[in-house]
């Protein structure tokens, strides 16, 4: 029982220390950049833009839960997103169908690296390495050169635009624009939710724990850690399948260069979202925070004037170095107090 | 009991640490923020001109020069205040950019585009914030022409006609039978605007002239797919003597493989040696290589859009309206004066024959 609160309150410490760097961060930019950021419509564009890195990254934290990684999901997203597009745009198919297609793809990809890496007992780094090329290089089979996507009744869903009462602006020309967010936004919160309850409160939720806190004492606990392994993949493919689809709600186009590197993206995100590589610990809020603080970090470094991409990667190392000490600190910590137990 | 306590205290002193931490980081803030109110209430003194530049990426050198150009044109000493945002070859990053340029509020935003479609609802945004849109480079393709405000580029298909007209030309000084050119084109990507115009332009001689065109093959604008793809040219057709690079990258890439080949590049193409006709003629590496005649042609791509873009915001600002699309000039280089000028659509243009003194004007 004991054991139980101190990891919970690991995950929340860790949860606090990234909700209140977020807010320095946001506070710092609002301060030094000024007025950009505090408009409302600024945090709603980041918002926009990262709901597909949202939903994977959700994914991925499960998974690490669990004691697990997944390097495929960037391949997935650019696979799903190539495959919907030829499917409208060339094959004349429907959103319905388009979506169909993208859970289908999740769900195969789940479905086979949960199978090889709970049943086989492989390596999760090596089954998810040979599924992100297998992604990568079917995207380039379907087709192998950008394109948008030209279907009506999607280019009218990519548009629609969610509104934000009371958070519009009025600019220079003292026109009043209304605060949106894309549909992405909407189904990346829905699914922060329904995984954050799963997490909390649901008795799968408590098993993804118990197999990455400790998988002998989950065994002994009579939990099935083969099942849970599995089911963790296959939830982390089904929702970079949906990660996917809302990607390519935003970009609408396709391209074999899509969503590169979003896997690490989705790793580091976890990561300074307080989930820890080791497994046992995380939270759906913190990753949801740890996204936001990527992107936030991302948007900071070139709003500052450095604009070559490179330093919004050299930020981001500093960022995941300051998360992994502290979280190493914690740790230590905690050791210190069990001993002393 | 105890260990309970400890805890406690435990929690309590990180989370005095992080406020701590917080309090630093906001007490550095609030003595910027003085200082970033001087400088607003300066700013409306001087009107500062806010430019949002969003570049498609930095893929090749020519690329490079062309955010330097930019870079080098709007300094805060001339009163501008440069924004430039990297989109690493993503439209998505692109749009994201501009969105952000019309949240931050600039007064213009300049954009070099890395496809043609898909930027009509980004671009209804920014005229909707009274923002002007100038495009540079690459072309768009949108339903409604009042999205931008201006165009400002290279005349890719003039580039290729000059390349196609200087082989002629050529041919006739160096007495070679137009059927002995054996050329391969090692193209750019496919579908970008420099890719298509200097791809017509050889097509089009080729038809006219009857030169013998062997082999069109995707090099993606750079080195090591230029070499790659020449590899391979060089072992399915012995007997090219032009290669015709769409752009330098490549060209540098098609040099290494012919040389690892063991033949030789040059103007002489009667004795077996391989000539090399590029694009760009942007850096001093490039302008070397046409010193030492191991790219005989190359059409200059001017990538210095700044002062060219400067010039429309000053109009825009006297209240005029710029053209809507224009060129920048362009030059066209060689090894030697076999050609000493060329014309196309009946315009002249001359050849400059690269000496070191050309060599300075380069970085």
């Amino acid at each position: 029982m004991m054991k139980k609160i101190k990891n919970m309150s690991d995950t929340n410490m860790l949860l606090t220390i990234t909700i209140v760097i977020f807010f320095a961060m946001y506070i710092g930019a609002i301060l030094f950049l000024g007025e950009g950021f505090l408009k409302p419509q600024t945090f709603l564009s980041i918002l926009n833009a990262n709901a597909a890195l949202i939903i994977t990254s959700c994914g991925m934290s499960i998974v690490m839960i669990t004691g697990g990684i997944d390097i495929s999901v960037g391949g997935v997203v650019a696979l799903v997103s190539m495959c919907s597009a030829v499917y409208l745009d060339q094959k004349g198919g429907s959103i319905g169908g388009a979506i169909l297609i993208s859970l289908a793809i999740g769900l195969a990809f789940g479905i086979v690296q949960g199978y090889l890496v709970a049943y086989l007992d492989i390596q999760p780094f090596i089954v998810s390495l040979a599924g992100m090329f297998f992604a990568r290089g079917m995207t380039t089979i379907v087709n192998n050169k950008p394109f948008n996507v030209a279907n009506e009744a999607f280019v009218k869903l990519k548009d629609t635009r969610v509104i934000v009462p009371g958070l519009g602006s009025y600019n220079r020309l003292g026109k009043y624009i209304d605060a949106y967010v894309e549909i992405g936004v909407v189904v990346a919160l829905i699914i922060v939710v329904l995984l954050f309850v799963l997490l909390r409160w649901g008795k799968l939720g408590r098993h993804f724990y118990a197999v990455g806190g400790n998988q002998q004492s989950a065994l002994m606990l009579g939990i099935n850690v083969k099942r849970t392994k599995f089911l963790s993949h296959l939830l982390c493919s089904l929702l970079a399948g949906i990660g996917g689809f809302v990607y390519f709600l935003h970009v609408g186009s396709g391209s074999p260069s899509h969503a590169m590197g979003m896997e690490m993206n989705a790793i580091a995100s976890s990561i300074i979202g307080g989930t820890m590589l080791t497994g046992g610990v995380g939270n759906i809020i913190g990753t949801l925070f740890g996204v936001l603080s990527l992107s936030t970090i991302q948007n900071i470094v070139s709003s500052a004037g450095f604009d070559e991409a490179w330093w919004t990667g050299i930020t981001i190392a500093a960022m995941l170095c300051l998360f992994l000490v502290i979280q190493s600190v914690v740790m230590a910590r905690k050791k210190k107090a069990l001993a002393k137990q | 009991m105890g260990n309970k306590m400890n805890k406690l205290t435990n929690k309590k002193r990180l989370v005095s640490i992080i406020l701590a931490g917080v309090l630093l980081l906001g007490g550095c803030g609030a003595k910027e923020v003085s200082n970033t109110e001087d400088t607003v209430a300066e700013d409306q003194f001087s009107e500062e001109i806010v430019i949002g530049f969003s570049q498609l990426g930095a893929e090749s050198d020519w690329r490079t020069a062309n955010t330097q150009s930019m870079k080098d044109t709007f300094t805060s000493d001339k009163g501008y205040r440069l924004i430039v945002e990297d989109g690493q070859q993503q439209q998505s990053n692109q749009i994201m950019a501009i969105r952000k340029f019309i949240q931050q509020e600039v007064d213009y935003i300049v954009l070099a585009p890395v496809t043609e479609t898909g930027w009509d609802t980004v671009l209804q945004e920014a005229k909707d914030a009274g923002i002007p849109v100038i495009i540079v480079d690459r072309q768009v393709d949108v339903s409604d022409e009042s999205l931008f405000t201006c165009w400002i580029g290279s005349d890719f298909s003039l580039e290729g006609k000059k390349a196609a007209e200087w082989l002629h030309q050529f041919a006739v000084a160096k007495d070679i039978p137009e059927s002995d050119i054996h050329i391969a084109n090692i193209q750019g990507t496919i579908g970008a605007s420099a890719q298509i115009g200097r791809t017509e332009g050889l097509q089009e001689g080729a038809k006219k002239y009857g030169w013998d065109l062997l082999a069109e093959v995707p090099g993606e604008f750079t080195q090591a797919k230029g070499k790659e793809v020449m590899e391979s040219l060089l072992k399915e057709y012995p007997q090219i003597n032009v290669v015709y690079c769409e752009n330098d990258n490549e060209a540098l890439g098609a040099i290494e493989a012919i040389e690892s080949a063991g033949k030789t590049v040059g103007s002489d193409i009667l004795q077996g040696e391989i000539m090399v006709m590029s694009f760009d003629a942007v850096t001093k590496n490039i302008m070397r290589c046409i010193m030492r005649n191991k790219i005989t042609f190359d059409a200059g791509c001017n990538p210095h859009h700044g002062p060219r873009v400067e010039a429309q915001i000053q109009l825009l600002e006297a209240g005029k309206v710029p053209d809507m699309f224009s060129y920048v000039e362009e030059r066209i280089y060689s090894y030697d004066a076999t050609v000493p000028s060329l014309e196309v659509d009946n315009n002249s243009y001359s050849v400059t024959v690269v000496t070191s003194k050309t060599l300075e004007e380069f970085k």
